[in-house]
């Protein structure tokens, strides 16, 4: 009797890691190969001028000396980070005033579904399709610069994508439109987590909802707040399609919209593998160190 | 007995999940010693060897019944709809036609983004490896890249199709030798010649100057300085000489006197400085703008509301892209005329290659006959589409007759006009690179024109763009 259960243990084990190998085999086949290659051919010099492939060969860190010499890295980082400053500044504050809205059941609002369906949208149209959208409505000859001269606020079509800080500001304005409605459903989970006895308590103490959203929801919120923010980090390093459609692949004027990964599109034009790696695996390494900082945070929750 | 069943699904289900990830495993493994065989093959270059064999061999009859032609618009597509013999249009389906028994099967990727070239080197690079039926077998190229074709083996040379030099008589010099290889061998025929005029708009000349005569209006944009002049006028009655400063570049850059890339280093004309000087003096002055070729701001122009004075264009420019079909546009109403226009240039141009390891060189050789040699199928090109065909006495023969006038033009004979520019061309500074470093060139300038950098830095930032395209350039 004893020896039977004992032997069913032992096959349940052997059940979970039957079970574990769909994931094990589709992480290593689409994760882990494509990123070890991708670390591999960051040491060769591997292009394509035409039709004629140069290369592989082995230059050891030659491509990654040359994207650090030429400073191109750090220009398009600023760029990316930028960018990403200013369309998060605005979403944050939109979200955390929405959450707090939705989220408090004395206002009792009226159609709430409705308004959370409609601000999560955006998010839903492809992002080439936004950028197309506003590429249109932002021309120089487009309707926005129409209306702005009739009613007599310019005289002179403005040109939007010409300008450092008008073309930067509507691609920050896209990224918030599309993910505002996003970060504002995970911070109303994340308040509707808190005790409402919290609340309760400091109406009956005489708090203000202002000093209540200070200094219960924000401190409570905390471990979300950082959630969301390396996540949106993460995700606005790899900003890339709204940019890219917005200003033709250009990153005009001068390039002050270029991201990172705009430039390392740069490089398939060559099919250069060499310096696409070497980027991949700088923006690898920034990704790895922001994800370690959420789990660290994410854990110090749990104590 | 229950939990069975279910634990039994749960496997099969999670089996079915693990074998579909090994499908797509199989596809990626095995896409890697594909690209090793490319790359071996192109170091050999040594994927046609057994193709000429192969067609000799192959009779009419026993020929592929799948033509795949790649093609980036479908203007090809409506020349051969409207003038091929024999070729009928699939009702249901606008990728496929036929030609007799044969599928014709278009495969039309946009130029945007450079991704027609694109997806035609991945599947060159293939070709020797696909199916009899997915091989490519006729694919078009533009005088900006077509070196980086014709000087490869993948294409094939017209001789091996059977395509004498006797055929070709005809034909324009300069448009064989844009599709010639380094070795001299011709590897492409075209049934246009794109050399390029002046259109401009019929009411704003008589508005402007009182006359539309284009031997009076000549006068106005005989150079460039006259050119500059003449700018301030149009200014003056409210419209722009040109709808963007990319309209000119071509004009400037067909005049050139050296190669964009001369020894490995990027190389940049007298007369592409000397477009860059105009054209700031133009934006600078509001004559013109900096809007991208064929956007909608560009475009506007084709209307009367636009206000552009001119368009430069090759004989293709007013049929294809001015919007003539279009109610209320100025080629409509019949609102253009031609001019010779400061410099003669040309503009594109569409040449047709066979690819190697085709399986309808019969099929491909008579097209490339009827479209590019058969005198009567060029004429009714030029009367139904306002082309400019690659025929000699053809054009010569239509020149003179004054039977023959484009209703777009108001009436106006262009012909003798291109017939003079075409002898004018001179093709000896083309090279591989030429696609790359135009749009480079242009995108870089707008920075210096708009204001928001100098010429020194748009410059640095032209040279930048140039090396991540081709890296093995320097400067």
């Amino acid at each position: 009797m004893k020896a039977a259960r004992r032997g069913k243990v032992v096959s349940y084990n052997k059940w979970g890691y039957i079970f574990l190998i769909p994931f094990v085999s589709v992480y290593l086949i689409f994760q882990f190969i494509p990123l070890a290659s991708t670390i591999y051919n960051s040491f060769f010099e591997n292009y394509r001028s035409g039709l004629t492939q140069i290369g592989p060969n082995f230059v050891g860190f030659e491509n990654y000396k040359t994207i650090v010499v030429n400073g191109d890295l750090i220009t398009y980082a600023q760029n990316t980070l930028i960018m990403w400053v200013m369309g998060f500044i605005p979403q944050i504050i939109v979200s955390l005033l929405l959450a707090a809205w939705f989220s408090n059941p004395s206002l009792r609002l009226k159609g709430q579904r409705f308004f959370k369906t409609v601000i999560y949208l955006p998010n839903l149209i492809m992002a080439s399709a936004f950028a197309m959208l506003f590429f249109t409505l932002f021309a120089d000859g487009g309707p926005v610069n129409s209306i702005l001269m009739q009613m007599g606020i310019l005289d002179q079509p403005y040109k939007f994508m010409s300008n450092v800080w008008s073309a930067r500001t509507l691609v920050a304005f896209m990224n918030f439109l599309m993910w505002f409605g996003n970060t504002t459903i995970l911070l109303m989970a994340g308040m509707m987590g808190i005790d409402t006895a919290l609340f309760e308590a400091a109406e009956v103490d005489g708090a203000t909802s202002t000093q209540a959203f200070f200094k219960i929801t924000i401190p409570l919120l905390r471990p979300i707040l950082v959630y969301v923010m390396i996540t949106s980090l993460i995700g606005g390093l790899q900003m890339f399609d709204v940019p890219q459609i917005l200003t033709n692949a250009t990153g005009d004027p001068m390039r002050s919209t270029m991201t990172l990964i705009m430039y390392l599109n740069k490089h398939l034009y060559s099919k250069n593998y060499g310096l696409g790696g070497a980027l991949s695996v700088v923006m690898f390494i920034v990704t790895a160190i922001l994800s370690m900082i959420v789990y660290k945070f994410t854990n110090k929750k749990v104590d | 007995m229950k939990k069975k069943l279910l634990s039994a699904m749960l496997i099969t289900a999670m089996t079915a999940s693990l074998l579909a990830g090994c499908g797509g495993a199989k596809d990626e493994t095995s896409a890697d010693p594909g690209t090793a065989a490319q790359e071996q093959q192109q170091d050999a270059a040594a994927p046609e060897e057994e193709a000429p064999a192969q067609v000799e061999a192959a009779g009419a009859a026993d020929e592929g019944k799948v033509l795949n032609i790649y093609c980036w618009n479908d203007e090809f597509k409506r020349r051969i709809q409207d003038h091929y013999p024999g070729y009928t249009a699939d009702a249901s389906d606008a990728t496929k036609g036929t030609i007799g028994d044969v599928t014709v099967v278009w495969n039309i990727t946009p130029n945007d983004d450079n991704a027609y070239q694109n997806n035609l080197d991945e599947t060159l690079l293939k070709q020797a490896d696909a199916a009899v039926d997915d091989k490519i077998d006729i694919f078009l190229v533009e005088a900006d890249y077509a070196l980086k074709y014709v000087d490869t083996e993948f294409t094939m040379p017209v001789a091996d199709l059977g395509i004498t030099d006797a055929d070709l008589a005809n034909q324009y010099q300069y448009t064989k030798d844009i599709v010639t290889d380094s070795n001299g061998v011709l590897k492409g025929v075209s049934w246009q010649g794109c050399p390029g005029a002046m259109f401009y708009s019929r009411e704003a000349a008589k508005e402007v100057f009182g006359t539309d005569d284009p031997a009076e209006v000549q006068k106005y944009v005989a150079d460039w300085d006259t050119f500059t002049e003449t700018a301030a006028t149009l200014k003056d009655a409210g419209y722009s000489i040109i709808s963007s400063v990319n309209d000119s570049y071509r004009v400037y850059s067909n005049n050139v006197t050296s190669k964009w890339v001369e020894d490995g280093k990027i190389n940049i004309d007298d007369n592409i400085m000397k477009w860059v000087e105009d054209s700031k003096a133009l934006v600078d002055a509001g004559e013109t703008s900096t809007y991208e070729l064929w956007s909608d701001d560009w475009s506007k122009g084709f209307y009367p509301e636009g206000k552009v004075f001119s368009y430069f264009g090759p004989a293709w420019f007013i049929n294809f892209s001015m919007a003539a079909d279009a109610e209320g546009s100025i080629g409509n109403a019949g609102g253009w005329a031609a001019t010779e226009g400061p410099q003669g240039f040309f503009w594109g141009g569409t040449w047709i290659c066979a690819a190697t390891g085709t399986d309808n060189a019969s099929l491909i050789k008579d097209i490339m006959l009827q479209m590019t040699c058969n005198e009567e199928i060029m004429k009714e090109i030029v009367v139904a589409d306002d082309d400019f065909v690659n025929n000699k006495p053809a054009m010569e023969g239509m020149a003179a007759d004054p039977g023959y006038s484009s209703k777009i033009l108001g009436g106006q004979n262009p012909l003798g006009m291109y017939c003079a520019g075409v002898e004018g061309l001179d093709l000896s500074n083309l090279s591989i690179y030429d696609q790359g470093c135009n749009e480079e060139f242009q995108n870089a300038m707008k920075n210096y024109f708009d204001g928001n950098t100098d010429l020194d830095g748009a410059l640095d930032l032209f040279y930048k763009a140039v090396v991540e395209k081709y890296p093995d350039l320097t400067y």
